[in-house]
């Protein structure tokens, strides 16, 4: 794709590509040095605001670890009930019926419309006034609440839109099978539809990683981000550090996630082209929550 | 179908990892039984603090453990429970913990919806500046300077309204955040209970750094929360904290605790009954 | 029902003002950078390549509020960089705008990506046989007609981050999350009638912005 956009470079363009690389590399370590300098000023950077993540194991094992398994419990559950809860929405949304398809399809863009911020918040003051969830649970239960409103309605148009991509010949061949619109859609559409869309699903689950953050920012959730508050008050407010371990963290598990998604999309791929059906794979309905 | 087969495996691993930490929770409930449930902070050092190792150390603990062993609980019959302020009276009302020691100061808000035993502890609203930084010696100072505060603190808005309106208030959500910038001189002070204060001062990492600038902006009295018409823990209560304070436990802790910041505690205040 | 919102001591307007602004300026900054960044993807310079893929793979698997908390503890808590900003809550405002901008880039570089696929191949060796240089394939042939295909998926990011400018509440920007949790906070009775308010004020701010740029989309789509 992109050696489309360019002739192979002759000595001349070598010679401008060595320049530009140069004058790209000195820009890059001119801001690296002076935000690194910058920070050694403030003795941000001095070790005993960093050695505590090599040397002291039990910040890992008393805060971002917990902090961890929090995210991660909240993510998985969140996918978990928002999953079924979405192939229905996106399986109503579908209906021959009007009035299934209407009040489901307004559900549905209501909460994708949303900021799934103002739905935590929402159910986390709902959870507190009208029901006798113990404090100890609140944050987590508004935040998958949130979670699941948000990334159901996300689900249900990946849903839709799987369905959508299949051949029309399999929905007809069901039916001539004399199968029944609920059969045709549970034993031949969705299975297929499923398959086809594991890797948009897989990319939705790094948004709902994400999205766990503004539970600890906001609801007092003691997911991952929110460790850093406890970290920095015991180990003197070393709170770059602090940050910057637990943005790796993040960005590892995303990082791992988006190469499942990939490698999910490429099997798929592959798999398909012995069969004789179209190759579509589902695109990410959803290009970025926070 | 390798793919199902992974994805079964992946499914299967999930729900394992659930069960497994539903296993984990949810195990105590309340404060019966041969053990009690408080209620405390677990960031605020000086005051309430969970330690790396998991142990801990502060004010507020250690006169919740004295008031617990005069209620017949040793140390190791305590569960503690985090108590962030905004769910102090939650806790209580729910019957989630027996009683809160938080930096939890009396007032009429407070008390349409929970009862306190003591003040065990009087403190006053104060600013931690830099030690190096003489600029600050009383309220009006504040006007032409940068305060920092914790979002939806009363100290916060107690300046905005009345005390020095015309302060740049920068509003974070917690005090190691306005710690660095008071370190890095992006704000000028950090406004908060003198407790809360010197309990940052004194830490290691801190020790030599900030000082306590001794302004009475307000009284703060800290009490014990407990449920609302508990008259009988309430006179327990009261009556351990008498005796702390009669046997010099009281005056050890407090030099234990907020020694090094050189703080200057107010004797301990008369319980009210 | 509605009383508390007489009372003046609510500017709802204002917040989903600042808001609207967040989501403006943020999203001609996002525009942009993505654009600097898809061209560095697709340029001839391997380091320049590099450095993009990098950055897109590192932004993109950051959380937002992650981002935009560093933006104020690093820039502003401690290198004290304000941009110019007056007082906290200007300074909040403008890291915002930045750390927006710094997050959803990756985006909209995603997007112009998908939109360059869909240019056909002889385009751009058209343009190469008539002697164009890289910059000038780029700008005056292969990104117009990117651009034009990506309306769609650009369409998504730009209500995405204008929903997203709710987490700028976590850095205390005055926009609309952070009034509507002082409001829970304060008028727990009408905590209903609150969140349909917000609600409601969200949805008139991405709606008109999905419609517009549908229509945008069928208008600029590139017949092939």
């Amino acid at each position: 794709m992109s050696s489309v956009l360019y002739d192979v470079p002759g000595p001349k363009a070598r010679l401008r590509n060595v320049v530009y690389t140069i004058v790209f590399l000195a820009v890059l370590g001119l801001v690296a040095f002076w935000v690194l300098s910058a920070l050694a000023d403030k003795n941000q950077l001095s070790a005993d605001k960093w050695s505590p993540f090599a040397t002291d194991s039990r910040v890992w094992t008393t805060y971002l670890l917990p902090g961890l398994v929090e995210t991660l419990k909240a993510a998985a559950l969140s996918i978990l009930i928002a999953l079924p809860l979405g192939a229905a929405l996106g399986i109503g949304r579908l209906s021959d019926h009007r009035w299934v398809r209407v009040p489901v399809g307004a559900v549905v863009e209501f909460f994708r419309a949303i900021p799934v911020l103002l739905l935590m918040m929402f159910s986390s003051a709902v959870y507190a006034a009208y029901t006798p969830i113990s404090s100890d649970f609140r944050p987590l239960y508004a935040v998958v609440t949130g979670l699941v409103l948000y990334n159901a309605s996300v689900i249900a148009e990946v849903v839709r839109a799987g369905v959508l991509s299949l051949p029309r010949g399999q929905g007809d061949a069901a039916v001539a099978l004399g199968m029944r619109k609920g059969q045709t859609m549970l034993y031949v559409l969705l299975p297929q539809a499923v398959t086809v869309m594991l890797p948009a699903l897989v990319s939705q689950l790094v948004v709902i990683v994400k999205d766990t953050a503004l539970g600890g920012a906001m609801l007092g959730f003691g997911e991952l981000l929110s460790q850093n508050r406890q970290i920095t008050a015991n180990y003197g407010a070393n709170t770059i550090a602090t940050f910057t371990v637990i943005a790796l963290i993040y960005i590892v598990i995303n990082a791992l996630l988006t190469r499942l998604a990939a490698l999910l999309e490429k099997r798929l791929r592959q798999g398909r082209k012995s069969a004789a059906t179209k190759t579509v794979v589902v695109p990410v309905v959803d290009v970025g929550s926070a | 179908m390798k793919l199902r087969n992974a994805s079964a495996a992946a499914a299967a691993a999930v729900v394992l990892a659930l069960t497994a930490t539903a296993c984990g929770t949810g195990t105590d409930s309340g404060s019966n039984g041969d053990k009690i449930t408080i209620g405390i902070k677990f960031d605020q050092p000086g005051l309430g603090l969970k330690t790396p190792d998991g142990a801990y150390t502060g004010f507020d603990v250690d006169v919740a453990k004295y008031v617990a062993k005069e209620l017949g609980f040793s140390e190791d019959k305590i569960n503690w429970k985090q108590a962030p302020s905004a769910e102090r009276e939650n806790l209580i009302k729910n019957g989630d913990v027996k009683f809160v020691v938080a930096s939890y100061s009396i007032n009429e808000k407070r008390l349409k919806e929970v009862d306190f035993a003591g003040p065990y502890f009087l403190t006053h609203q104060d600013l931690l500046v830099r030690a190096d930084d003489a600029t600050i010696t009383k309220v009006e100072d504040l006007n032409s300077k940068k305060l920092c505060s914790v979002t939806g603190s009363t100290s916060a808005q107690n300046v905005k309204d009345k005390l020095a309106p015309k302060a740049d208030l920068q509003q974070l959500g917690g005090y190691s955040e306005c710690l660095t910038g008071l370190e890095n001189k992006r704000v000028d002070a950090l406004t908060t209970d003198a407790s809360i204060l010197a309990g940052y001062a004194s830490q290691k990492e801190h020790q030599g750094k900030f000082k306590l600038a001794g302004l009475s902006m307000s009284d703060e009295n800290y009490g014990i929360g407990i449920k609302k018409g508990d008259s009988e823990l309430k006179g327990k209560i009261n009556k351990a904290l008498e005796k702390m304070v009669s046997d010099g436990t009281w005056d050890k802790l407090v030099q234990q605790n907020f020694g090094p910041s050189g703080y200057k505690n107010e004797p301990a205040p008369k319980i009210a009954n | 029902m509605f009383d508390f919102l007489d009372s003046g001591q609510y500017d709802l307007l204002g917040a989903f003002w600042v808001t609207a602004q967040l989501a403006l300026y943020s999203a001609i900054g996002s525009l942009v950078w993505g654009t600097v960044l898809t061209a560095m993807r697709v340029s001839p310079v391997p380091l320049m390549r590099g450095f993009g893929t990098a950055y897109v793979n590192v932004v993109r698997n950051t959380p937002l509020t992650v981002v935009i908390v560093a933006c104020s503890f690093v820039l502003d808590q401690t290198l004290a960089i304000t941009l110019g900003g007056e007082d906290f809550k200007e300074t909040g405002f403008r890291l915002a705008v930045l750390g927006l901008t710094a997050y959803t880039g990756t985006f909209v570089c995603e997007a112009l990506r998908s939109g360059i696929n869909t240019v056909p191949a002889g385009q751009a060796e058209a343009a190469r046989a008539l002697g164009m240089s890289f910059t000038q394939v780029l700008t005056a042939i292969v990104l117009p007609q990117a651009f034009r295909a990506a309306v769609t998926p650009l369409a998504n990011v730009i209500i995405a981050l204008t929903k997203n400018t709710t987490v700028a509440a976590a850095i205390g920007a005055a926009e609309a999350a952070l009034l509507m949790r002082e409001m829970i906070e304060n008028e727990a009775q009408a905590l209903f009638t609150v969140f349909a308010l917000f609600a409601f004020g969200f949805i008139v701010l991405t709606l008109p912005t999905g419609l517009i740029l549908g229509w945008a989309a069928k208008r600029l789509a590139v017949k092939r």
